[in-house]
């Protein structure tokens, strides 16, 4: 509970941040002001640009905190991270293919990156059937590897071929960021996003179950295979959905499971809701950096996430193998 | 409680039965060890017992009902079985570990009623792991292992446990202790059905030792009764002996081409 209480605090905290800096910073009080007033001289730049932003970027962190801690427990592996299954590849494909079509607008390049997402998971799914085990969590990481790979080819293919005014954009979507955002694609995705949460949040204990692998966990009494099918459609919908939203950010999915996995121990009861405010909030503290860092030119959120990430994982890494 | 009749398991595209119409029947406060070379169906023979995979013939009842109508969650209520493999990949609790025997009693939210922590608590105590229950399992011996995975059966409240291989990493006096435990708890009234490679032990615990080969069974009966050398030179393929030793037949592999009366 105080674990809670804590990351509750340091996602309020991050949020402050995101509203204060920025291309134009905004001191703490005028921030203040025009939360709750809204004649305030910032209403308009905090109200309209900033609260969605954040916002966005907390459900958006928090969701692929909760995708990347369920995954790991699937694969039994704490160093999967949410882009295993292929939907990183299948979405910058489908998304660096539609903006080379010249679907680059507001909702045509998600939408694409969405389907696309989903196409590269339909098709590590298929793989691993091909090899006869379906959900096999070996298979999949197998079959995740091949699709990437493949799926990186043609991105490479694509960008190769693109004019030079297309690259620039490619680029950007593939690294991420939420310079797009605003309450529509917030509410959009939170409605989305909601389903896929909490019915990762119901399947807690059998993530618990799951993370002990298949014998043990139907002599424990699941159904493993419908589990598997739960929690692996679950996260790869709630994935794709991210990366629909603000392309891929790398790490976010891996940092806080696996942080707060030392800390609160690997329990899925506790873990989930501490790994959703932890992740929500590294992305907003992420994504506020990335405005500031060479104001006024935005980073794409994933060069900072991976930026701050490795050093991180490696000096977490050194520590659990300790 | 649990029966098997002419049970038969064959693989999709294999050319031989991998359990061959096996009969056996266990039941409370009974200690049955199943023994065989490498390959002879173990495996198979505990998958079918517990529905994990389908008769090709023959019939397995667990307490009068089709194995196969057993839901998971009500067969764990029953059935505690420990697989021969099981690596952790985090870093869990012994508590939490045995709490995970709780499961199929559990809602998908709802937290565990003092009645489950009771139960964990008894099956601490009962496994004598009850001092470890604050350790992290990738701290443990092997033999805390085993104990903590019994503990989780225990849990279960299972009324028959199965063991695969229980002792296979553990040392010789940590196997004794083990068996030590099962024994116990079989004397309690719960059935126990041991796979071992280790013959001498099951000897001496087992009330029952039903001896494969092939799939088939190739012995079943007392210790005396299985524990017969032209039998087990021919099912293990090397020549053996037996002594009797504190009551019990035991083995002793012999030198390659030996005969009983080079035996003194």
């Amino acid at each position: 509970m105080r674990a809670i209480v804590g990351l509750g605090l340091f996602g309020l905290a991050a949020c402050f941040l995101g509203l204060a800096v920025g291309a134009v910073p905004i001191p703490p009080g005028a921030v203040l002001d025009a939360l709750f007033s809204s004649d305030a001289p910032a209403a308009g730049i905090v109200r309209n640009l900033r609260v969605p932003r954040v916002l966005l970027a907390f459900v958006v962190g928090g969701g692929l905190g909760v995708a990347g801690t369920a995954l790991q427990a699937l694969v039994r592996n704490p160093l999967a991270d949410p882009y295993l299954l292929g939907i990183s590849g299948g979405a910058g494909l489908a998304a660096v293919v539609a903006i080379a079509f010249g679907l680059d607008g507001a909702w045509s390049t998600p939408l694409a990156a969405f389907a696309g997402g989903l196409g590269g998971v339909a098709l590590v799914y298929r793989l691993s059937a091909v090899a006869g085990r379906p959900l096999d969590p070996r298979v999949l990481v197998l079959a995740g590897v091949v699709v990437s790979a493949f799926a990186g080819a043609l991105i490479t293919a694509v960008l190769t071929l693109s004019p030079a005014e297309k690259l620039r954009n490619s680029f950007l979507w593939l690294l991420g960021g939420f310079s797009a955002s605003s309450w529509q694609a917030l509410g959009v995705f939170s409605a989305y996003a909601a389903i896929p949460i909490l019915s990762l949040g119901r399947a807690a204990r059998s993530l618990d179950l799951l993370s002990l692998g298949e014998e043990p966990a139907e002599a424990l009494g699941l159904s493993v295979r419908k589990a598997r099918r739960v929690v692996y459609l679950s996260a790869s919908l709630l994935t794709a959905a991210s990366v629909a939203v603000c392309g891929i950010v790398g790490f976010v999915g891996l940092i806080a499971p696996h942080a707060l996995r030392t800390l609160l121990g690997p329990a899925h009861r506790r873990l989930l809701p501490a790994v959703f405010l932890a992740s929500g909030g590294f992305l907003v503290a992420a994504d506020a950096l990335a405005r500031t860092v060479v104001r006024p030119i935005e980073l794409p959120v994933g060069v900072v996430t991976s930026l701050i990430g490795v050093p991180l994982f490696a000096l977490l890494l050194r520590r659990s193998l300790k | 409680m649990l029966r098997a009749r002419g049970a038969t398991v064959r693989y999709p595209e294999a050319t031989a039965d991998a359990l061959a119409d096996l009969d056996l029947e266990i039941g409370a406060g009974e200690f049955l060890a199943v023994a065989g070379p490498n390959g002879c169906g173990k495996t198979s023979l505990v998958r079918a017992l517990l529905g994990l995979v389908p008769l090709t013939r023959g019939t397995v009842e667990l307490e009068g009902r089709a194995i196969a109508g057993w839901r998971r969650e009500d067969l764990a209520q029953v059935v505690g079985l420990l697989p021969q493999r099981e690596e952790m990949a985090f870093s869990w609790r012994v508590e939490e570990v045995v709490g995970f025997g709780r499961y199929a009693r559990l809602g998908a939210l709802s937290p565990m009623s003092p009645a489950d922590h009771a139960a964990v608590d008894r099956a601490l105590e009962r496994s004598d792991v009850a001092s470890l229950r604050k350790r992290r399992v990738d701290t443990l011996s092997g033999g805390e292992w085993q104990r903590v995975r019994i503990a989780r059966a225990l849990a279960q409240e299972a009324r028959l446990l199965v063991l695969d291989e229980p002792t296979a990493a553990l040392d010789l006096g940590h196997e004794m202790e083990l068996f030590e435990l099962v024994q116990g708890l079989v004397g309690e009234g719960l059935a126990a059905l041991v796979i071992t490679h280790h013959l001498n032990v099951a000897a001496r615990y087992a009330g029952r030792i039903l001896l494969l080969d092939g799939g088939r069974v190739a012995a079943s009966g007392s210790a005396g009764e299985v524990l017969r050398p032209e039998l087990l030179s021919s099912v293990f393929r090397w020549p053996v002996s037996v002594i009797t030793l504190d009551g019990a037949p035991q083995i002793i592999p012999r030198a390659p081409g030996a005969t009983r009366r080079d035996y003194s």
